[in-house]
């Protein structure tokens, strides 16, 4: 349940960053999501949501994440999409997501539209560069590391000297 | 000592050194070749924060993390 006292900002805060083992129940995060903006009187709700493709033969994806510097990243969007009068939340698998499935939701709420189409593509561009969230492929049971499709966190190779 | 951490792909156990600062335990991981090869591809982070620059203290207890290429979604 959610809830303005102030005592408890900072829990609510955290819930703004959701995380889940194994795929994401869309459905019921979609309809929790909607329904917290509608009593907040945003007018706008825009969601993204990443779901697996079948390809490469793969079965699932697979995810590591390290939940401290995540939400440190998240928080500064939050702070961030609130200079705009917007709100972020999200929501984030670890472990296997069958093919078919999705393990990736974001959304932004605004009081108006123009605000929530930009800010959703630059949070999920900069989620997919910056987040520290790991992917591999799982093929016969076997988690290989999708490093092709990874890219480096800026600042990286600091200490290659 | 210093306890550095390995994220994600990297795979490896954390180990514990004896460090003063960043540079000198660069030159320490670069002793190991399984963990070398990642060092240009890793950000670093000490005690969770993402930190840009090598003039940074070590104290006895920080942790550094190495972090590797990211993919989310």
């Amino acid at each position: 349940m959610e809830t303005k006292s102030p005592c408890c900002h900072l829990y609510v805060e955290a819930k703004m960053l959701e995380i889940y083992p194994g795929e994401l129940d869309v459905d019921a995060i979609f309809a929790k999501w909607r329904k917290w903006g509608a009593d907040k009187n945003y007018g706008a709700f825009i969601t993204f949501v990443g779901t697996v493709r079948k390809e490469g033969g793969i079965e699932a994806l697979s995810f590591d994440l390290y939940e401290p510097i995540l939400r440190q990243w998240f928080d500064e969007w939050q702070d961030r999409a609130k200079e705009r009068g917007a709100y972020l939340r999200m929501a984030h698998s670890v472990g296997n997501v069958p093919v078919h499935t999705s393990s990736f939701m974001a959304a932004v709420f605004s009081p108006k539209r123009r605000v929530a189409l930009e800010l959703i593509e630059e949070f999920v561009e900069d989620f997919k560069a910056n987040a520290p969230i790991w992917k591999y492929d799982v093929k016969n049971g076997e988690r290989i590391y999708a490093k092709d499709r990874s890219q480096k966190i800026k600042g990286s190779g600091l200490l290659d000297i | 000592m210093v306890k550095v951490e390995f994220l994600g792909p990297i795979g490896k156990e954390p180990i514990q050194v004896e460090a003063k600062d960043l540079k000198e335990l660069a030159k320490i991981l670069k002793q190991d070749s399984e963990i070398a090869k990642w060092l240009s591809e890793c950000a670093v982070a000490v005690n969770d924060k993402l930190v840009k620059t090598l003039d940074i203290k070590l104290q006895d207890g920080d942790k550094v993390s190495l972090l590797p290429p990211v993919c989310g979604g």
